[in-house]
């Protein structure tokens, strides 16, 4: 597929992964590498398997075959393939070292904005309150809300709560970001902000993995995009690839066209 | 009328003060009681969950007064003999737990699953998720509902006369027997009963406030 782009082991490295609810098959044998520093992106027609992908991850959500290897360690399950999950203590280890960002935002109403972004430095990273708070200082400096430290989230806006969770994310530097749909729940005038912060963070060669519907983003700030369709991988390519109107693969011209249609 | 009343005024101190020290009893030992059943219905593996919900279903299902008549006549049976007091206490106690356990199924039940996995996704373990996000939300949710059923146990604790404690009630129906005062006396019980609870829920409306997200 995407072996021969560049050379180098993937930092991230799905292999035949399939996961079934029930008899609904949400990922059907699906395979996809992200390289240091890349920023691929998942787009396809919704139920078509990208955000579940996403969770699977970080193993919010279990898959039933394959593997994935973030850093050439399996992700949720131990080692020589036997499905036995990792123990609790592993689980929360492995998933420092990934990043996530939700639709809904889902910030702890009860803390600060620097609090939430304070609660993993100290539990998970071991930093005194002094030192999370400078690191959570630093990166709320970053998403431009220095000034909203000591917010509560209900204080912020639709795009404020979500920067913070974009800072509460990276500030674990974590090896891999995930970006599940981040501006799907803000208004329109919002988006901006928060594309504005990963696109920063892009540049600073973050390595992401996001799943998105805001196609000028997708095609701009992308090494690479994924399309997904019932479950599997349709086609990958470099943007300029993938959205163009001439392509051959059948769902999704279908796909962009409705895209077009609804969109422009 | 007056000087009998007051003459009586030591006696129903005591009664009064056997009353707090029933429902402290009472409140306390749920408290903790509940939470860890609550906790092992809503997290626990199945078999303790189907036994909570049995337990909290069983309870539930019965009066008070038939729990405590049960605990107090009925256990000496299967050769368990408690004095009045303990017998009383437990039963309100099991009752009281099984209501307890249902505020913290509820107020657990009402966090976002979003708070969760959020929780996961930046490496917390089981315990920090719980320490760190999940009890703090929810205590807000379990306070409203728990501080009512505080007040209910410091009424309900009135029951105890039934078994023969003298609490405040059996006090006031003893100075009754003797002065035959019986409007004044029920009105000064009332009254009591009243400032404690009253207390009670001014302090739960500053507590509520005091964990409220939003400052006002």
């Amino acid at each position: 597929m995407s072996e021969a782009s560049n050379a180098g082991p993937a930092l991230l490295d799905v292999r035949d992964v399939s996961k079934a609810f029930g008899a609904v098959e949400v990922l059907r044998s699906v395979s996809l590498q992200v390289k240091r520093g890349e920023v691929v992106t998942v787009i396809g027609p919704s139920g078509s398997g990208k955000t579940t992908l996403l969770r699977c991850v970080n193993f919010l959500e279990s898959y039933d075959s394959g593997s994935i290897r973030i850093d050439g360690k399996e992700v949720g399950y131990r080692e020589a393939g036997t499905r036995q999950r990792r123990s609790e203590r592993d689980l929360a280890a492995m998933r420092a070292e990934t990043g996530m960002v939700f639709q809904s935002f889902n910030l702890f109403p009860h803390l600060t904005a620097a609090g939430n972004i304070m609660l993993g430095l100290t539990k998970v990273r071991g930093k005194s309150q002094a030192e999370a708070r400078q690191v959570a200082e630093h990166w709320l400096g970053r998403v431009g809300l220095a000034h909203k430290a000591d917010s509560l989230p209900a204080e912020l806006s639709g795009g404020q709560q979500q920067r913070v969770g974009i800072a509460r994310a990276v500030a674990m530097e974590p090896k891999i970001l995930l970006l599940d749909e981040i501006t799907s729940a803000l208004d329109p005038e919002l988006v901006g902000e928060v594309l504005a912060v990963v696109r920063s963070l892009a540049e600073d060669g973050m390595t992401m993995l996001m799943v998105t519907h805001e196609m000028a983003f997708a095609r701009d700030a992308s090494s690479r995009i994924v399309f997904m369709a019932d479950g599997g991988v349709s086609a990958v390519g470099p943007p300029k690839e993938i959205l163009a109107e001439e392509t051959t693969n059948e769902r999704l011209r279908t796909f962009l066209a409705r895209f077009r249609a609804s969109h422009f | 009328m007056a000087s009998q009343i007051l003459y009586a005024l030591p006696f129903l101190a005591k009664g009064f003060a056997v009353t707090l020290w029933v429902s402290l009893l009472v409140v306390t030992l749920s408290l903790v009681a509940g939470v860890l059943l609550g906790v092992g219905l809503v997290y626990g593996p199945a078999p303790l969950r189907w036994a909570v919900r049995i337990f909290s279903d069983t309870i539930r299902g019965i009066p008070i007064l038939v729990l405590m008549f049960f605990v107090y006549y009925g256990l000496p049976a299967v050769g368990l003999h408690l004095p009045s007091f303990w017998a009383a206490v437990l039963a309100l106690t099991l009752f009281k737990t099984a209501q307890v356990i249902e505020y913290l199924r509820g107020a657990v039940a009402s966090i976002p699953k979003g708070q969760s996995e959020a929780a996961m996704a930046i490496g917390l373990t089981f315990r920090q998720r719980l320490t760190s996000v999940i009890f703090p939300q929810a205590f807000r949710r379990f306070l409203p509902p728990w501080i009512n059923g505080v007040t209910d146990a410091v009424k309900g604790s009135a029951l105890v006369s039934l078994l023969g404690i003298t609490d405040l009630m059996q006090a006031i129906n003893q100075v009754i027997g003797r002065t035959y005062e019986a409007m004044p006396l029920y009105i000064l019980g009332a009254l009591i009963y009243f400032a404690v609870n009253y207390a009670l829920s001014l302090a739960s409306r500053r507590l509520e406030r005091r964990f409220a997200f939003i400052r006002e």
